[in-house]
Parts: structure tokens; sequence; C-alpha cells
């Protein structure tokens, strides 16, 4: 039973926005969703040992979660970059950028998809580029990588910029007048207050490139064994009525999202209440 | 000497982290929006505003801002709720719950899509119920509205939680023991305080509602005049080779993503004058105005 | 706080006229044709043609719904309560499945209309650059080393399944012609020698292959726009209509010795005719098919007619002859193909497999 533990503050409201916030998270998620658990656990076993010995299948899982993760972090480092930027360094043009990187939510992911592989094709505008070195980008894993990056930016950014914004400056000019270096402000000034922002912004990109589907099938070519994501084998089970192999295959990549991301806001929460006792 | 020093490092990475910055957006997001709008465009603007104004693009315009003006009230309500909710108290459960508002964007859109189905299907666990009443929801308008719903859900508690989180419960709790109400708190509280990141949340939903494919491909039946959307219409005109078009109102949804911007800098136009911002910060250049 | 309210109100008011504008009602009776992706031409002219031919004999408004998407996925949203009166779908195992898994239509739905219930029909053929610059010109040529083959993932387009079956069949048939075995008087055993030929020779047809798209016209697109590869391996119909729509991408058709004879079906859905009441209506709308401006129609939109007498000699000359052989010759029905092909134990699995072991090693 969900009840609160003490009551910290007395602050109201409580109750009507728990039951608002459970009956609608219900409705929409967990009721359906608990039906794909239903229908996954009445499966025959046999289904997911069939799907965990097939060496196809493990190379799809391992390829989409090793690029998600990929992607996610490149976001994650990057994205702050950007997040940085278009809220303490604005230049002229900045807010051009900052209204650009919703692009990659509004646009279709096939339109991405499409787009993406235009240029990173060998005789795409970047491509060809990197043709003479030898790199394959498009119909390649990388591509696979440059898609999911695309389309995890905005999560990583948007969720950063309200936390920067946020941020007490007092803080950072303490310390920089203690003479602290940058990066030594960065890391024990900065980084501890947007880390909560971080963290969720990289599980949003990562468990979004998890799941990702229509901007990927264009750019990864498709390959089995090397260029294959898991969401085209689920798709690819049900065009050929194949439920069980589908709802089997699914209920594996939810979990396993499902327990990164726990895993994520139990760091998120550690951290917190870390910080509570301390400070 | 030290102070020169440092100031210079200091431009040197705000330098650094600028061009970071640019060289990043032009690779990952002005590079493909060039591809996408010389797409459109590279038949002539003629052939660029017949695809725009054509009844098939006009009827999915409609059903996709029909869809958006259901959701975008739905979402900010539960957001607002389950924010609260996660950041003002504390009780048991409290990380799962967050990790369960979470889980719908670890769904694959497809198998949401394949969900709704099994749920609301005509073989579904409400498909009897349906099916007496003789209302469809699969493979109507409705199902592209619950799609949606479903592929935006965390959206705006997500951006809510991480910065309500931060800022406390001080400010609410004096005003309650200063007799305020609950809405009143959250009203002239809570709300001036999470204004941008709640923009956020809704900017996000929407974008992501409007360009919503994968889920709203599975549940809405692709019936032409009916229930398409947006990014149904722009797929079916790519498959039919008809790629400029196709490219033509893509960059529609582009100028609907870009839009936001008008409206953000409205926002911002219409508060900027109560939000005054200290500068000299770390890594912040002195001579930059207030946004 | 009357901005605040203000937006509330506004939210709330978008909200109804957003609930309102779903409520419209129409006069007209309305027929859903669920097909597949190729057909998207055809029956755009089809419908038009059929519609104004109903109100002339019945004086009733008709509407044709039209609904497109990857033959599978068609089936699945039928039997999952898409409305659709009738279908008209890539593969007979995706209307068996309809009904099988929904019961919405008799199972002896083949043998209702003329020609099991297929129309139309179309082989595979290939797509190749003007001048046929790599002289492409049967199935074998496509397994030479150094050529780009085009074709989509069989996991996820109908399309791409009956390209692997066509090749798969060339492969068996020279292997029995080598041999001098005839089809009707084979053994098990030189059965199983034919099954390993036709093996290796798609095995190395797809070692040829440098990228699997999701759909048959994603794929010409990526042979057409991207220039990518040498051939396209695609329907016939496919790839008349892209020389027609992609004019200046400079191709060439090149029909080979031996391919399949593709035969899409169509059927109505009796429970939802019958719900509907509008049985009749969807079963003149079949049966027009077979008529000979339907016949005329679908050989003008490049699809091969079952009545050749009601075609004009310039469409005639669009489908040069050749050996087409049928499924049910050499793979006896869809549900063995699937299973001998493309299952988890099927041989297109095994093939991606060994390829990746070689490379490997």
């Amino acid at each position: 039973m969900i009840r609160q533990i003490k009551q910290k503050h007395f602050l109201p409201g409580f109750g009507i926005g728990l039951g608002f916030t459970l009956s609608y998270l219900s409705l929409l998620v967990l009721i359906p969703l608990s039906i794909l658990a239903v229908k996954s656990l009445s499966l025959d076993w046999t289904v997911y040992r069939s799907l965990l010995i097939d060496p196809r299948t493990y190379a799809a899982i391992k390829l989409t979660f090793l690029s998600s993760l990929v992607a996610a972090g490149i976001n994650l480092v990057f994205g702050f970059i950007v997040a940085w930027t278009l809220v303490r360094l604005p230049f002229p043009g900045s807010r051009l950028i900052d209204a650009l990187i919703d692009l990659p939510f509004a646009l279709p992911t096939a339109v991405s998809g499409i787009a993406l592989t235009s240029l990173y094709v060998r005789t795409g505008l970047l491509g060809r580029y990197l043709e003479p070195y030898g790199v394959q980008a498009a119909f390649a894993p990388l591509g696979v990588i440059i898609a999911l990056t695309f389309i995890g930016l905005p999560f990583v950014v948007r969720t950063l910029q309200p936390a920067l914004q946020d941020i007490d400056k007092e803080y950072e000019e303490a310390a920089i007048s203690l003479g602290a270096s940058p990066f030594r402000v960065f890391a024990s000034v900065i980084f501890p207050s947007i880390r909560p922002a971080m963290l969720t912004g990289f599980s949003l990109a990562f468990a979004r490139a998890l799941g990702e589907y229509g901007s990927v099938v264009f750019i990864s070519g498709n390959m089995p064994m090397k260029t294959e994501i898991v969401s085209l084998l689920i798709v690819g089970k049900m065009e050929r009525f194949d439920y069980e192999g589908a709802t089997a295959l699914a209920a594996i990549t939810l979990l396993a999202s499902f327990l990164i991301l726990l895993a994520i806001n139990l760091t998120q929460w550690h951290y917190s209440r870390k910080v509570q006792q301390t400070g | 000497m030290d102070t020169d020093m440092r100031s210079s490092m200091q431009r040197l990475i705000q330098f650094f982290m600028r061009c970071i910055t640019i060289t990043f957006v032009v690779l990952f997001l002005v590079l493909p929006l060039y591809v996408i709008l010389s797409e459109a465009t590279g038949e002539g603007m003629s052939v660029f505003f017949r695809a725009v104004t054509h009844q098939e693009t006009l009827q999915a315009l409609t059903l996709t801002i029909c869809t958006l003006f259901i959701i975008l009230p739905l979402n900010i309500l539960f957001g607002i709720a389950a924010a609260w909710t996660l950041t003002k108290y504390e009780f048991r459960g409290k990380s799962v719950l967050s990790a369960l508002i979470d889980l719908p964007f670890s769904v694959p859109p497809v198998i949401a899509g394949f969900i709704l189905i099994l749920f609301l299907g005509r073989h579904g666990t409400l498909g009897f119920l349906l099916e007496k009443l003789d209302t469809q929801i699969i493979f109507a308008a409705p199902a592209v509205i619950v799609a949606t719903l479903f592929v935006t859900f965390p959206f705006v508690a997500r951006e809510l939680v991480p910065l309500m989180q931060e800022q406390g419960v001080d400010e609410e709790q004096a005003a309650v023991s200063l007799g305020a109400s609950a809405f009143q708190t959250f009203f002239h509280v809570t709300l001036p305080n999470i204004k941008w990141a709640l923009f956020y949340g809704i900017i996000l939903s929407t974008a992501r509602a409007m360009g919503e494919f994968g889920a709203v491909s599975v549940v809405s039946g692709h019936i032409r005049g009916k229930t398409i959307t947006l990014p149904l219409h722009i797929e079916i005109l790519y498959n039919e080779y008809n790629f400029t078009a196709a490219f033509a109102v893509s960059s529609l949804l582009v100028t609907l993503a870009m839009s936001t911007l008008v409206v953000k800098e409205i926002v911002y136009w219409r508060s900027g004058k109560k939000q005054t911002r200290p500068t000299g910060g770390f890594l912040e250049s002195p001579e930059t105005p207030d946004l | 706080m009357p901005f605040v309210r203000l937006i509330s109100l506004c939210l709330f008011l978008l909200f109804l006229s957003g609930c309102f504008s779903y409520s419209g009602k129409d006069t007209a009776v309305e027929i859903l044709n669920v097909s597949y992706d190729p057909t998207r031409e055809f029956y755009r002219e089809y419908n038009a043609w059929f519609e104004k031919k109903a109100f002339e004999r019945t004086g009733k408004h008709v509407r044709i719904l039209q609904s497109h998407g990857a033959s599978g996925k068609q089936a699945r949203f039928v039997i999952d309560g898409l409305e659709a009166h009738v279908v008209t779908l890539a593969l007979a195992y995706d209307i068996d499945a309809i009904a099988q898994k929904s019961g919405s239509l008799s199972k002896d739905w083949q043998t209702r209309l003329p020609f099991a219930s297929a129309p139309y029909t179309s082989t595979i053929v290939f797509l190749v650059r003007k001048g046929n610059p790599r002289n492409i010109q049967d199935w074998n040529d496509l397994i030479k080393p150094g050529v780009q083959v085009i074709t989509p993932s069989p996991m996820t387009s109908g399309g791409a399944r009956w390209n692997y079956l066509a090749a798969w069949g060339y492969a068996w048939l020279i292997s029995l012609e080598k041999r001098g075995v005839i089809l009707s008087a084979i053994t098990e055993d030189e059965r199983r020698q034919a099954d390993e030929d036709a093996f290796s020779f798609v095995s190395a047809l797809f070692r040829n292959v440098p990228v699997l798209d999701s759909g048959a016209r994603a794929a010409t697109t990526t042979f057409a726009r991207r220039g990518i590869g040498d051939a396209l391996v695609t329907w016939e119909n496919e790839a008349l209509l892209a020389m027609k729509s992609l004019p200046g991408k400079a191709l060439e058709i090149i029909t080979p010795s031996i391919s399949i004879l593709t035969e899409p079906v169509v059927a109505k859905v009796d429970e939802v005719t019958a719900r509907r009441q509008t049985d009749a209506l969807a079963q003149s709308y079949l049966e027009m098919l077979y008529s000979p401006e339907g016949q005329a129609m679908a050989a003008r939109h490049h699809f091969r007619p079952r009545h050749m007498e009601f075609v004009n000699a310039e469409d005639k000359n669009q489908f040069p002859d050749l050996h087409l052989f049928t499924l049910e010759e050499l793979f006896t029905d869809w549900q063995t193909a699937h299973k001998n092909h493309f299952s988890e134990t099927g041989s297109f699995n095994k093939i991606y497999q060994s390829l990746y072991s070689l490379e490997n090693q």
C-alpha cells in the first residue's frame, strides 16, 4: 500500500494528487501494459528459449542496447554543452538553435530517417566525405547510432535547460572567487545540482532509443546479424502473424528497459536523499 | 596576472563551447533540415504550395491539430498532478511510481500500438464491451488520440520533476502556514516557479504529438480522408514516389515546431521584466544581455 | 490570477472544440477496401470509376474508402477489428489468416470468385540501370561477384517474400533441369538435392545484397534515387510503375527466363458486409474487377490481367512471355513456404547465420 511515511510537510493536496496520478496512469498505461504482461507470462517457455538461443535475435538485442547507450552518451555530453551554451552563453542566432532543438521530435521518425540517409549515404552530402576514409555511415551500425543520437537530442537539452536556468549562481561565484578552476567548479558545484536532470535526460534518451523504429529502418540497412534492431524483429514477427514471438520479444525488451529506468531512478533518489541528509 | 590568465582561459572555454554547439547543431539538425527544405522546394514553390494546400493534406492537418487540442490539456493536468505528488511528499513506492511514469518512453511506439490493440481491439480485453456499444475506438479517430496520449504521456511530468525537486517545498510550506489553500498555493507560489519547465513540457508534447508515426500507424487503420494524420500522409506521399510533396508536408511540420519559437518569445516578452538574472557567473559572458 | 484563469478557460475550450470536430455525419453508403501497397494507383482509378457506375445504376451515392499498407500488417488490422468490407491483399496467406483468426469470412473464400479469387497477377522481374552496364539477363547473373542486388527484407515485406521464393524456385528448377529430373516424378532424395542447390544459390544472391529495406517502395527509392546497387528485384507492376513515376532515372526492366506467378487475391468480409448491409455492393465491387473495364484498368496499372482480350495492344506489350511457376507447384502452400523459409528455423535465417560466420572466420 502506498501511504505517506511521515507527514514531512503539512502541504495539502497529497490525496487528490496521488489519486489522480494513479488513476490516469492505470487507465492509460498500467492496464494496457499489464495485459501484455499477462499475455507474455501465459506463453509457453519454449517460445522464450527459442528466442534466446537464436543468434540473430541475440545480435539484434546487442546492437540495440549498445547503440542506444552510445547515442545517449553522446547526447549527454553534447546535449549538456548545447544546453549550457543556450542558457549561459547566448550569441546572435542562438535563439534559432534553441528553436531547432525540437526538430527531431516534430518530424515523423520516418522523415528523419530518410533525411539522415540522404546525408550519410555514400553519394550524400556528408557520406561522400566519409567514404574516402573508408567510413561507412549509412547501412552500418554507425548509421544506427547517428539516427538514435538525432532522435534523443531534445530529451537531454530540454531536460537540462530548466535546471541550468535555475542554478543558484552564488556558490559558483563563491567558488570562483576562492580560486577554483573552471573544471573544479563544474565538478563540485554545477554537476551536483544538475545531476538529477542529467540522469533524467540520459535515461529518456536511452529509453527512447531502445524503442526507435521509424528512423532506424531507413538508415541501418536491416542486415540480419549486423544492423538489425529489435523493433524490426518484433514488427517482422507481427507481419507474419507470429504473435507469440512478438509478444515474447516485446516483453523481454520492455522488461530490460524498465529495469534500466528503475535503476536510474533509484540512483537519483539515492543521491537526493544523501543531499538532504548532508545538507 | 592570475585573473588575466583565468579570464582568458574562461574566454577560450566559452569559445570552444560555442563552437562545439554550432558544429553539433549544424551536423545533426541543420543539415537534415536543409535536406528536407531543399527537397520540398526542389521543383519550385508552386509545387510546394500545391502539395501543402491539397485537400488530403488539409484533412490530415485538421486531424493532427484536433488531436493536439485534446491531448494537451490532459497532459498538462496529469503532468502537474504527477510532478506535484512526486516532489512535494515523501511516501513509500515513490521511485517505483516515478519509473512507472517513464514507462511509456521505453515502450517502442509500434509495441504501444500493439498493446492498445490488445486492450481495445476486437479480440481485446474491452473488445466485447465496445462491440456491444457499437463504438469503434481502434482504427478510428479516437485511437489516434489514445495512441498519442500514450506516447506523450510522461513529457510534462518529466520536465517538471527535476526542477520541482530542486526547488523543494519551503515556499509552499510558507504559503500554507500563512493560511493559503492548496490551489492558491499552487497558482501563486508553485506555478510561477515552474512555468518554464511546464512550457518546455508542453512544447515537447506538442512536437511529439504532431510527429508521432509508429503508434498511430498501428492503430489508425490508414483510412484515407478519415484517420490519416500528417505523418501518415507523408508516408503515403513518399510511397507514391511523390517525394516533393512528402517533403513539403514535412516542412509544414517543421514550421509548426519552429512556431514554438514565436510563442516562447511572446511568453518571454510578457514575463521578461520580472525575470532578472545575475550575470558574471561561471563561464558566462558578461556582455550578454538578458534573454 | 486572471491570466491563469484565461489560459485554463482557453485550454478547456480547445479541448471541447477538439472533441466536437470529431463528430461529423455522412449520408453516403461507405465501403472500406483494405489493400496492400502497390495497388494505390490502380484502386484510386477503379474506385472513382466504380462510384460513378454504382450511382448510375442505383442512384445511390457510394463512397469507397481506401486503406493501404504492408499486406501482412493490413491483414492483422482486419483481424483486430478494422471494418473492412473487402480485402485486396498480396498473398492468399494473409486472407487465410483473417479467415482463420477472426472467422469473419468463410475458409473457402478463394473458391467464390474466378481464378482462385485473383483477378490480376504479376511476376518478379529486375530493374537495372540504363544500358544494363553489368549485363544482367537472368537470375544467375545476380550472383556474380561484385554485382550489388537490392531487395527488401523478407521479415517485413510481403513483396520480398515473393522475390525470395522466385529466386529459390529458379535455382530449384534449374537444378532439376541439370539432372534431367521431371517435377511430376521427383523423389525425396532429388528434392533434397534441389533444396541444397537452391540454398547455396540464394545464399550467393544474398551475399550480394548490401541493404535490406523495410518495404518494396523503400527499396525502389534506394535503388533509383540513391543510386545504390546494380539490380533491383521487384514486382513487375512495381517496376513498370517506377519507370513511369521516376522519369529521368534512366532505368530498364529485365525479365528473367523463369519467375514466379504472383497472385494478389481479393475477398469480401461477410461478417462486416452483413452487419453494414453492403453485401451486394461489395460483391459487385469485386466482380467488376473481372469486367472488361476492370481488366483493362488493371493492365493500365501494370498488373497482368486474367483476360488479355480486354486489353489494348499497347498495354499488352508491357508483359513479355516467360516461364511462370505458381507457388503451389513448388512450395505446396504458403503455410509450408513460411515454415521452411521465413520462420526462426527457416532458410532465410540460416543463410544469414552462415554468411555471418563465414565473414568472422
